[in-house]
Formats: structure tokens, sequence, C-alpha cells
């Protein structure tokens, strides 16, 4: 018989990889209880408390083997579990029920169960609809417990398979042995459900909310599934599955390759070192930044704490969020940037005056010495957090030295401050500034006397370079990071502060970018921040780059006239190398 | 009864780990909690009923806590309620 097309499945590529093998199908209890009435209420809520017990004794175990397995922090989900046992919203009004109502405990239990599950779906919140699996999970264990049979089926899996649910609940995926589920595929959910979750820690490779379709894969059938594209192919031919081994030889190969690098330092292939770190946004990144291998954090920016809200951010309020950074990144460099508001960052509670051209207008370090009661106060947080950690403060927008010299007299002033109230600051906090205005790279040889490093922010160095809004499509062409005016600009910047014994970062988006790597290095760029996720890509890349040669091949590229043949140059040394 | 208006902090909200951190101190105390946003009010020792208020970053929620221990019982439970959880 002449095979049928294969059938492909797309959903929501939640944690990346390739696996090949046959679909195992998990089956979830589906019982729905019957309303009986009861004759005994009391032996009916001894009953229901005696399941309670039995599930808090079963959780208790799945807490501890995931401790065992994963770590402390993965098990707190069962903690969760145990504490919705003992939720008195939920068990107490379960037994009001069965009391009042003289209805059987398993009827009781999807009702009340049932109605805080449908309260957290209703919600709009993507974090706490994901909750309502908690509430599932539980009551299903429950459920189980009342009806004397067992719970969920993913331990008895013994053969190498990819697993098919509707939904994976949280104990599914912590029972998961890893030695025979090869991946996971679920009908609903998103990349931020628990399961999603779960799978990029424990880095098997997971598609979710692949939909109705899925529901059709049977045990036994072979599939493969592509966890980068979200892709499942159904009943694959020969072909497929042969590029498809080859594929998924490539990637483990790279992501084991990359993965010995975590720990290590990011060095030249001839033995230079630079320092990669992260950029972030909030405290939320940190995770990703340490599960990277960051070796700072080149960029803090603090707008997020002033964004969203009514009322500007007390003092007490940014020392907690900055002293949390700084102890998370345990003494590894953190440069934490003052507020850069204004330019298409608007506060309404600030009520700023209108700008005809607020890119070229009163924003960043330019607004806060104008409103220095708000400057004094982020001054005075990151003066504070600088005991926790290894600070360095950055200015942005720095145009000329004269706003250098007045904020720093502002952050000198908050420290003498602080210091007679016998708080505790660090006395090496490094102060330096963002180089993004041109006139700032041009002057760079007198500002670093007066700075102690530079960050160039490649994306308004370039916008304002070119005289090229980057948020207009029409001149989106002139937003070349490797055009040699913005390359000789980089120089200019380096050189100036090598000869005061000062370091250079980048904090645009250039400084991930796998093309300008080995420019910037030959140019003798200190640190590189960038995307958490671009970190181990540009540690490897860094490996097989030689500092020497690249520096010697500066002239010819600052000599070049457009940036393809840049580009051009840059791909064929290094695919030689 | 004690009462006091907190700012929640906590950059993704308080959902499941912060819920249950407040929600196991809330228990330890002998006082009544209540934690009410926007007009709706719920028992703070119930990890659920607090879940349902859906909390998210600087929203503002009332805290009160009426009996035995309850000076104690605002001063811990508001530290909880700003505190920055790792995630």
């Amino acid at each position: 018989m002449v095979k049928m097309m294969t059938t492909r499945i797309n959903g929501i590529a939640a944690s990346p990889g390739i696996a090949i093998a046959k679909a195992y199908r998990l089956q979830h209890d589906t019982y729905v209880p019957t309303t009986s009435k009861i004759e005994d209420a009391s032996a009916e809520t001894a009953r229901f408390r005696q399941a309670v017990e039995a599930a808090k004794q079963e959780l208790e175990a799945i807490r501890v083997m995931t401790e065992q397995k994963m770590g402390a922090a993965k098990a707190e989900i069962f903690e969760a579990h145990l504490l919705l046992l003992e939720d008195p919203d939920l068990i107490d009004a379960i037994i009001e029920n069965i009391e009042n109502e003289s209805t059987n405990a398993e009827y009781a239990l999807n009702e009340v169960a049932g109605g805080f599950i449908d309260m957290l779906l209703s919600m709009d919140n993507e974090l706490l609809r994901a909750r309502a699996s908690d509430v599932r999970d539980v009551s299903g264990r429950l459920m189980s417990q009342l009806r004397g049979v067992s719970y969920a089926a993913v331990s008895a899996i013994n053969e190498p398979c990819i697993l098919f649910a509707e939904d994976l609940t949280p104990s599914d995926t912590a029972q998961l042995n890893l030695d025979y589920v090869l991946g996971f595929v679920t009908e609903i959910g998103s990349r931020t459900s628990h399961s999603a979750i779960m799978a990029r820690s424990l880095e098997i490779p997971a598609i979710v909310g692949a939909g109705a379709a899925a529901a059709d894969i049977e045990t036994g059938t072979m599939v493969i599934m592509d966890a980068v594209a979200g892709l499942v192919l159904v009943d694959p031919t020969a072909a497929e599955l042969e590029v498809f081994h080859a594929s998924k030889a490539a990637f483990d190969a790279r992501r084991s390759e990359l993965r010995k690098l975590v720990d290590q330092p990011s060095l030249s292939r001839d033995g230079h070192r630079v320092e990669l770190a992260a950029n972030i946004g909030s405290v939320e990144d940190l995770q990703k930044v340490l599960a990277n291998g960051a070796e700072g954090i080149g960029l803090f920016r603090t707008e997020f704490l002033y964004m969203g809200r009514s009322a500007l951010p007390s003092e007490e309020e940014q020392f907690q969020v900055y002293k949390h950074v700084l102890e998370r990144m345990n003494n590894k460099p953190v440069v934490i940037r003052t507020l850069d508001i204004g330019g298409d960052k608007e506060l309404p509670y600030m009520k700023m005056p209108a700008e005809s051209n607020p890119f070229l207008g009163l924003r960043a370090v330019r607004l806060c010495l104008d409103r220095p009661d708000l400057f004094r106060t982020q001054l005075r947080a990151l003066l504070r957090a600088s005991a926790f950690g290894n600070l360095k403060i950055m200015f942005p927008m720095i145009a000329v030295a004269e706003e250098l010299r007045k904020a720093k007299a502002l952050l000198q002033e908050e420290k003498e401050k602080l210091l007679q109230e016998g708080v505790q600051v660090s006395e090496t906090i490094e102060v330096g500034i963002m180089i993004e205005i041109p006139a700032a790279a041009l002057a760079a040889d007198s500002l670093a006397k007066e700075a102690d490093f530079f960050s160039i922010g490649t994306n308004d160095l370039i916008q304002y370079t070119m005289a090229a809004d980057r948020m207009n499509e029409n001149v989106a062409y002139l937003y070349q990071p490797c055009h040699p005016s913005i390359l000789r600009l980089i120089r200019m910047v380096i050189q100036a502060a090598a000869k005061e014994g000062k370091w250079v970062g980048m904090c645009g988006e250039m400084a991930g970018d796998e093309t300008a790597i080995p420019i910037l290095l030959g140019l003798g760029l200190h640190e590189f921040s960038m995307s958490a996720s671009s970190i181990l890509p540009a540690r490897a890349l860094m490996k097989g780059l030689s500092r020497e040669e690249w520096a010697a091949y500066t002239e010819q590229i600052l000599s070049m006239s457009s940036q393809e043949s840049i580009h051009t140059f840059v791909k064929e040394k290094t695919r030689s190398e | 009864m004690v009462s006091q208006t907190f700012t929640v902090l906590n950059p993704s909200g308080f959902h499941a780990r912060p819920t249950k951190v407040f929600v196991q101190a809330a228990s330890a105390f002998p006082c009544k909690v209540n934690v009410t946003k926007g007009g709706k009010k719920v028992n703070g020792k119930s990890s659920l009923s607090m879940l349902t208020l859906g909390i998210q970053q600087n929203e503002e929620v009332l805290l009160e806590v009426d009996g035995e221990q309850e000076e104690q019982a605002l001063k811990e439970l508001g530290e909880l309620l700003t505190k920055i959880f790792e995630e």
C-alpha cells in the first residue's frame, strides 16, 4: 500500500529539542461523581478526612522525591499542593457541604474544587489561570483516594516514548522517568504553563498547545517532535526520519557543547579574556542570567520600577530591588543605569510637558538633573544597596562633561548624608556613563578622565549618528551597527578609555551580534552585555577567535566603505577559522 | 483590629510562591487575617482565595488583622506583601 502523506501538527515550542519515538497517551481519570444522599454525615466527613490525610502522604513522598531529583526550588510546587490540602476555604467548605447537604464526599469535592477551578480559569492573568491545574491535580488525587483507585500513571511508563496528554499536571511532570520519556506534547497550555517551565528546567523537548489534532494520536504511533519549530510529524516517512535523526544529533551536540561553557571564563582562542554580561529589565530575568553563565550584569534598566504605576517608587522600594539583584549576583559586577525616561518612555504621573522631538528632548539624565528630588531618591537607594554586592552606577545620555559632574556631585552629597546617618556605603563604587550621543563619543578622551568606565549604547548611538528614528520603518535601512562610521566612533571611545586605564563595555543589541563580536574583540572591547540567551553562543564563538588576528584586521575593516563589505569580510574570515 | 494598605512589589505579582509563603505565615498566627483588593475581601489563611484576588505588581491591598498578636501579624505579613521573591 502506498503511504499517505505524513500528518503534521503545529504547537507552541515550549522547551527546545528534537525527539523521535513511539507515542504514549496519558489518560487522566475523567470521573464525574453523581450526587447521592448519605445517612451518616459524620462517617462521610471522617472518610473525607482520611482521604485528605492519605493524599498528603502521597504528596509528601512526591515532594521528597522531587527535591532529591530536581532540587528544593522545583519541589516547592508540592508544598503549595500540601497547603491546598489544608486550605480552610477548600477543605472546610467541602466538609460543610457534606454536613449541611448530606451529600457524598465525591460530589462535594467536585462542586467546591470545580468552583475554584472555574474562578481561576476566568482570571485575565495567565499565571493565575495556570494555577487552576494545581487545584485540578490536588482534587483529582483526592478523588482517586475517595474512590480507591490509583492516581495517574506516568510512573508506569517503562519504554522510550513521547508522552501525549491533554495537559500534564505538576505531579505528572515531577514523576516523569527521563530514561523513558524523551519529550512531551500537550493539547493545551502556553510557554508559561507549569509543565513548560519544568520541561525547560529538565531540558527535555516539549510542545504545548498542540490542539485537538494531537488528541487523535494513539499509543504506539511513531512520531517525530521538533520542539525547536513546534512541529509534530505523525507516522513519518523513512526520508523524514533520516533528516530528523541528523538534526537531532546536531542539536544535541550543540547543546552539550554550550552547556560545558556555563562555568567557563570567556576567552578568545589566543587566551584574551573578555566579560560576557547580561542586560536585564527586571528581577524576573535573573534566573536566566544565572543559568546562562553571565559574568555580570552589564545593564540593569531601572525603568520598570517607575512604569505601570500611579506614583514614583519610594527609596525603600528601590533599595529592596537593587539589593536583591546585587545579592543574587553574588559579587559579580552589576551595572545599574539610573532612570532613562523620556523619549519613547513616558510616565503619566510625572506630567512631563509634550515635546515636539522627545528623542532630542528632556530625557534620561537631563530629566534627572532637572528633577533632582527624584534623582536623589534613586541615588540614595543605589548607595544603600552598594553594601550588598559589586555595584557600578551608570548615567545615561551624557552629552557633555558638565552633566557628569553635576550627577556625580549629587551622588557625592547623598553619599555623605548617608555616611553621617551611619548607613553603610561601599567605598569602591565605580561611576560610569553610557556613550550613546555622538558628542560624547567624540569627546571620549576628556570624559574618560572623569568617568570610571564607558558603556556604549549602540541602539541610540546608531540612531543619533545616522539621524534615523529607529521606530520608523521607512528609514530602518539606516540601522547599520557595522557601518564604518559607527565602528570608527567605537574605536575612538575604546582608545580614549585605554589612555586613561578605563574599561569599555557595550550594552546595545550589537554586543550579542555574531557578526559584530569579532570586530569588537579586535577593537579591544572589554565587556559585552547582551540578552542572557545570547551569552553561551557568544562564548562559544569567542573561543574560536584570535584577538591578535582581529586586531590586525581593524585598519582594513575600518577603511571599507559599507556595512555590506564589512559583513562579507567577517563572514569569510570566521568561516576559515 | 489593625489594618494597613500595602503596595505589592513582586514583579510577577502575588501568585504561587508569594501566596504560599504568605499563607503559611498567616496560618501561624492565632488572629484573623483578611486581605482586600478592589472591594473583594478574602481569608488570608486560604491560598486559593488569595490567588483569586489576582494581585499584580504595584497593586494596593488592604491587610486587616483582628485578635491575638495582631500587631506582630500586621508587621510580619505586611513585610511579605512588599517582599520581592526569587523565582
